[in-house]
């Protein structure tokens, strides 16, 4: 297959094309729909996969990229590439959606429900994809509505709050964004008379300086914090979480809030390597409060869907804590653990949507002893529990050592205290656990049927991954370390690779940011330049 | 010979993959025997890999065995490697070696339990994990070992989920280890960014090379001991132990003499070069261990449940190990983790034996002259009684007697301490095997507890009590013969102490070769006389009676209120604090969030005239607004 095959394009256009074909069909064809929503998804998931063959490992900057001017007056193209960091997290969605579309069973107009979840794949697709600042901005929007409607026309009780809640909160934070993009592009175009939004030219720019360019870090910042979410402005989770149907929240807790730690990753260290540095420390300590403050919460939690969005809240913090380590090491294991914990937790969302199916409730107080009926089903949920703990030999573990030990290098006392959410984790879990599937049961419960076969189906394959992650995580380090450590060494201002204890500790933010622009751009351009072309 | 290491692990895993899939429909007992094949199977592997070492002198007998690549970045290596040594081998052998004879047991023991099978999958996932720990070349791979038990632990100890004692007392032991991995995990990080490794040998030459300071290996030792004091169950991190009992009664002796206690004594000899050169962490070590010793030997004399007794036990020769790890008497830490394996295996099967006999009665206050009904049961528990009380020539007496006289060469106050725990031991096990087996029997007028149907593990309970069946008696027997000749392992004769000569290539030699011989032997016979004063009082104040309770206070029944303690200062606090933080996370964080929703909701209402009242209006309000707001704040900024 030639690499000029339009693999990224096509990722983005199936699922659209499937959304629009669904949107299309007459009104009572619910099993058409369904259909059509499998078999593209699926083709995605076969585009993505390939993608990921050809994808050349070993190789730092963006490959199979694909560009075409879109509104050229304005500087905007179609621009799709894919590197180290982006390419785990394509295939995560690529692997999520038909699993959540398949294992989803809302049956009122299963139509436009369906469409809108198409339209959702196409714009996480384009997101993690574009190059592009403004065509990212546009997927990164175009995420919202399908959620939107997702949550508020298919979700539970408090639906229409929740859905407006997570609109309007995400929404406020995409206007610091815009107002961002086109701040850093005109900025641009102010120190080289060239408007463009393209990832790659705009960060070879000499960085922007002084308050200005804090401001403008803040303000991408603020709207990729509150998507993933870090604390403290998570609260638009819980409810959302809470009320949205299973397949919404999959993606959205799966997906979605990797987005957040995705946009940090790619535009934040890309953009603002001395301001990255500079506000370090800020970023770790609110990674580290996220941490054990939603552990904490999430003991409280009776709600399962609530538990989870706290426990989400916590692994962010550790995603987060990985990235701002700074570290070859931390980094890296920041942009695996994305992957992982978009594995767990969907499962586990997948699991709660399987019990609410037979009990009509996922309050843990409302549940027991379902281990006794439901083996297989408590079964599954004690291996994706382990995995979400950190058990080693499962997929949360090598991503939570690799960015406790990529801090601990860089920023001690944030890895050190950030170790104790280990217990915490554990405490949460196993409490819930324990709630749900031990103890006697209850009268009410003993006609319910352990996992059908499409159950097992759907969760299968996320199992397989997390244990194949766990014992064999290197295909995937191989891919995703070249573009960290020279991601690492454009931000830090040290030459890629040669990340040690000394070097890390000698970099303090002011050195960096003393550091001359022309080498952070030479390293960045020659990156890019290859990438184009293999 | 050497390359068959990897199958010391690969056939249990194989085994728990087997009975993963086919364990159900094997059934019982298909399913049982399976599982013990497959550690059988390791016993072999680990024979045929010892017969290997043994081929090579006695200094360069170590091999590591390269399986592949975990994962990497950066400077950070972790390989799925082995490292066959003396030390890694003596494990590995007894490791499974006492296993076999626990899954043989389990085989009788667990029939007609309707989980029959799930209970070979955790158990040979168990042995896998202890031999992972224990094989591993690298601190990360033992690491992963180490929360294999730990998870392990956890589901076993919870086996009988629908007895919430059962599955509180899972839970409570893999959170009380976890707090431990916190430990080691940091202890982890600190050694990797001081030596860019984590593989032993390479931390080893680090060490010599310099690259690790006196502070640095001080605060790395006293983490990973704090690991160890999860897994190993010292104070403050016992109780979960004492719960654990909770589990069917071939997982306590699993994880008391072969699989999960021993890890933290293991990991700690394994890092004695560290701990050679540094006294403060040594002392810690050592102290923790001797009072953790007396503490719970104290308690164990106390006990009413069968089993109680024996756990507070374990706590307490643990702690006897860790003193001779704080005593640089690497060789005696382990010798007595041999000897108390065999023998704590045998007390707890037994225990097993007395408790299936009787139909599920664990108090024994309510038992007495079992013997007579259970004689095989009976014996072998009055061996492994004189071998963990120390007496003359049993395994224990030459085991304990090692560690005690290193302890004089290193603190008398410890050997002290010691010497009385020894006291404490002969007498805490004797009152048990007195109580059991001798005097009137008591059952036959007190009637069972309601304790006593709440394991459906065994069916209706018919008049007397009766012996176990072979399967599970030829273990007892087994092992009661490894109490007795277990002082064998390493006499402290000149010749005959065969386990120094074979671990000194790993741990350097032990401090008491300078004691003088009358000294040796005046301590020997020290020990001998407080072993037999030990058995004597036991045989003369439990033998008629069964009821003394100035000898049983309520503060010793309940383990010195430790439990109760880490209850209220953790569990509780811990409780409210997250009641504390999830109420203001919906009233603060959330409140200002939904304040501000509030004020924009006012202001729309004030401007409803300009306004639609449509969401999304506002939305691009608030978008236009910081668009304006942001702009003229970017241009001043960059002008």
């Amino acid at each position: 297959m030639s690499v000029h095959f339009p693999f990224l394009t096509l990722l983005v256009f199936l699922p659209a094309a499937a959304a629009v074909l669904i949107a299309l069909l007459p009104s009572a064809s619910a099993g058409a729909a369904k259909g059509i929503a499998m078999v593209f998804s699926v083709a995605t998931l076969v585009v993505a996969a390939a993608a990921t063959v050809v994808f050349r490992p070993g190789f730092a900057g963006f490959q199979l990229v694909s560009s075409h001017p879109w509104v050229p007056s304005f500087g905007i193209s179609w621009e799709l590439g894919v590197d180290g960091i982006s390419l785990f997290l394509v295939l995560l969605t690529a692997v999520l959606f038909p699993l959540a579309v398949a294992g989803a069973s809302e049956s009122a107009k299963p139509r436009s429900f369906l469409a809108w979840m198409m339209l959702l794949e196409a714009a996480c697709m384009g997101s993690f994809l574009a190059l592009d600042l403004f065509l990212f901005f546009v997927f990164f929007e175009l995420t919202l509505v399908p959620t939107y409607f997702v949550i508020g026309g298919w979700g539970y009780a408090k639906r229409t709050t929740a859905a407006l809640k997570f609109f309007l909160y995400t929404f406020l934070g995409s206007a610091f964004l815009l107002v961002g993009i086109v701040a850093v592009a005109l900025l641009h175009k102010q120190a080289t008379g060239h408007l463009t939004f393209s990832l790659p030219a705009l960060a070879a720019t000499p960085g922007i300086g002084g308050t200005g360019g804090a401001l403008l870090f803040l303000a991408f910042t603020i709207a990729f914090a509150v998507k993933a979410p870090i604390f403290p402005l998570h609260t638009w989770s819980p409810d959302a979480y809470g009320e949205s149907p299973t397949a919404g929240v999959v993606v959205l807790a799966g997906i979605m809030a990797k987005l957040g730690a995705y946009g940090i990753v790619r535009f934040d260290f890309e953009l603002f390597p001395h301001q990255t540095m500079a506000f370090a420390p800020l970023l770790l300590t609110l990674a580290v409060i996220g941490i054990i403050y939603g552990a904490i919460v999430a003991a409280r939690q009776k709600d399962l869907k609530r538990m989870m969005a706290y426990s989400s809240l916590a692994h962010l913090g550790f995603i987060v804590l990985g990235l701002f380590a700074l570290t070859d090491i931390g980094v890296a294991g920041g942009v695996l653990q994305m992957v992982n914990h978009g594995l767990f937790t969907a499962a586990l969302f997948l699991l709660i949507g399987m019990l609410y199916r037979r009990h009509g409730t996922w309050q843990a107080d409302q549940l027991a002893g379902l281990q006794r009926r439901l083996p297989i089903l408590a079964g599954v949920f004690t291996v994706v529990m382990m995995a979400s703990i950190g058990l080693p030999g499962l997929a949360g573990f090598v991503g939570e050592f690799m960015i406790l030990a990529g801090a601990f290098i860089s920023h001690r006392w944030w890895a050190v205290v950030a170790t104790t959410g280990v217990v915490f984790s554990a405490v949460y879990l196993l409490w819930a656990y324990q709630r749900v599937f031990h103890g006697p049961e209850k009268a009410d419960q003993v006609r319910s049927v352990d996992l059908s076969w499409t159950e097992r189906a759907v969760l299968a394959p996320l199992v397989a991954l997390m244990i194949f992650i766990g014992v064999h995580p290197q295909p995937l380090l191989s891919r995703i370390t070249p573009t960290v450590n020279q991601l690492v060494g454009h931000v830090t201002g040290q030459p890629a690779r040669v990340q040690t204890a000394a070097s890390v500790k000698m970099a303090s933010p002011l050195r960096a940011g003393s550091s001359t622009p022309v080498q952070v751009a030479s390293v960045t351009t020659t990156a890019v330049g290859s990438g184009k072309g293999s | 010979m050497l390359q068959a290491a990897f199958l010391i692990l690969a056939l249990p895993l194989a085994g728990f993959v087997l009975l993963a899939i086919f364990g159900r429909r094997l059934g019982d007992p298909a399913a049982g025997y399976l599982g013990a094949l497959a550690i059988a199977a390791a016993f072999v592997s680990a024979l045929v890999t010892w017969a290997g070492l043994l081929a090579l002198p006695s200094a360069s007998r170590q091999y590591q065995q390269h399986l592949f690549g975990w994962f990497s970045a950066g400077s950070l290596k972790v390989p799925v490697a082995l490292l066959v040594d003396p030390l890694s081998m003596t494990m590995a052998l007894f490791v499974t070696g006492v296993a076999t004879l626990i899954h043989l047991y389990s085989v009788g023991y667990m029939r007609g339990d309707p989980q029959y099978s799930k209970f070979f999958v955790y158990l040979n996932l168990f042995v896998f994990s202890m031999l992972t720990l224990v094989l591993s070349n690298n601190l990360v791979l033992t690491f992963l070992g180490w929360e294999g038990v730990g998870a392990c632990s956890y589901w076993l100890i919870s086996f009988w989920f629908h007895r919430p004692s059962a599955a509180s007392a899972g839970k409570k032991a893999f959170i009380y280890n976890r707090v431990g991995d916190v430990g080691f995990l940091v202890a982890m990080f600190l050694i990797f960014d001081k030596t860019h490794t984590l593989n032993y040998t390479a931390i080893f030459a680090a060490l010599h090379g310099g690259m690790l300071s006196g502070p640095v290996v001080t605060v790395a030792l006293l983490l990973l001991f704090l690991g160890a004091v999860g897994k190993s169950a010292q104070i403050p991190l016992y109780p979960w132990l004492v719960d654990a009992m909770e589990g069917p009664t071939p997982v306590s002796a699993l994880i008391h003499a072969a699989t999960m206690v021993t890890a933290g004594v293991y990991l700690m000899t394994r890092m004695s070069p560290l701990l050679a050169v540094s006294q403060t962490a040594s002392v810690v070590v050592a102290s923790v261990g001797v009072i953790t010793a007396f503490v719970a030997a104290a308690a164990a004399c106390a006990q009413q449940d069968i089993k109680r007794v024996l756990a507070y036990s374990t706590v307490s020769q643990l702690g006897y190990m860790f003193l001779a790890v704080g005593a640089h008497a690497y060789v005696a830490a382990i010798f007595l983790m041999v000897a108390h394996a065999f023998y704590k295996a045998l007390l707890f099967l037994g225990a097993g034996s007395v408790i299936h006999g009787m139909h599920d009665e664990q108090d024994i206050k309510r038992m007495g002259g079992l013997r007579r009904y259970m004689p095989v049961t009976a014996a072998t528990f009055v061996v492994a009684w004189l071998a963990i009380g120390g007496v003359p020539p049993l395994a224990g007496f030459w085991a304990k007697g090692d560690v005690l006289l290193n302890a004089w060469a290193d603190a008398r106050w410890m050997w002290a301490v010691g010497l009385l725990t020894a006291l404490l031991t002969a007498y805490y096990i004797g009152r048990e095997t007195v109580l059991v087996f001798y005097g009137p029997e008591r059952w036959r007028s007190l009637g069972p507890t309601s304790a006593s149907d709440r394991s459906d593990a065994h069916g209706n309970a018919s008049s007397d009590p009766h012996e176990a069946p072979a399967v599970m008696t030829l273990p007892l027997v087994v092992l009661a013969a490894a109490s007795v000749l277990g002082g064998l392992l390493n006499l402290p004769f000149s010749g005959m102490d065969v386990l120094t000569h074979w671990l000194s290539p790993v741990v350097t030699a032990p401090r008491i070769l300078s004691l003088g011989v009358s000294a040796r032997w005046t301590l020997e016979a020290a020990d001998a006389v407080v072993a037999l004063l030990g058995v004597a009082l036991a045989v003369g104040l439990w033998r008629k009676r069964s009821d003394r309770q100035a000898l049983e206070p309520h503060w010793l029944l309940a383990g010195w209120g430790l439990d109760e303690a880490m209850d209220r200062i953790f569990a509780r606090s811990g409780t409210r604090l997250a009641a504390v933080a999830a109420d203001g996370d919906t009233r603060v964080i959330d409140g200002a969030v939904m304040g501000v929703a509030r004020a924009v909701r006012y202001g729309g209402a004030r401007l409803r005239l300009l306004q639609s009242g449509y969401v999304r209006n506002y939305a691009l309000g608030i978008a236009l607004g910081t668009v304006v707001i942001l702009g003229y704040i970017v241009s001043r900024a960059a002008l």
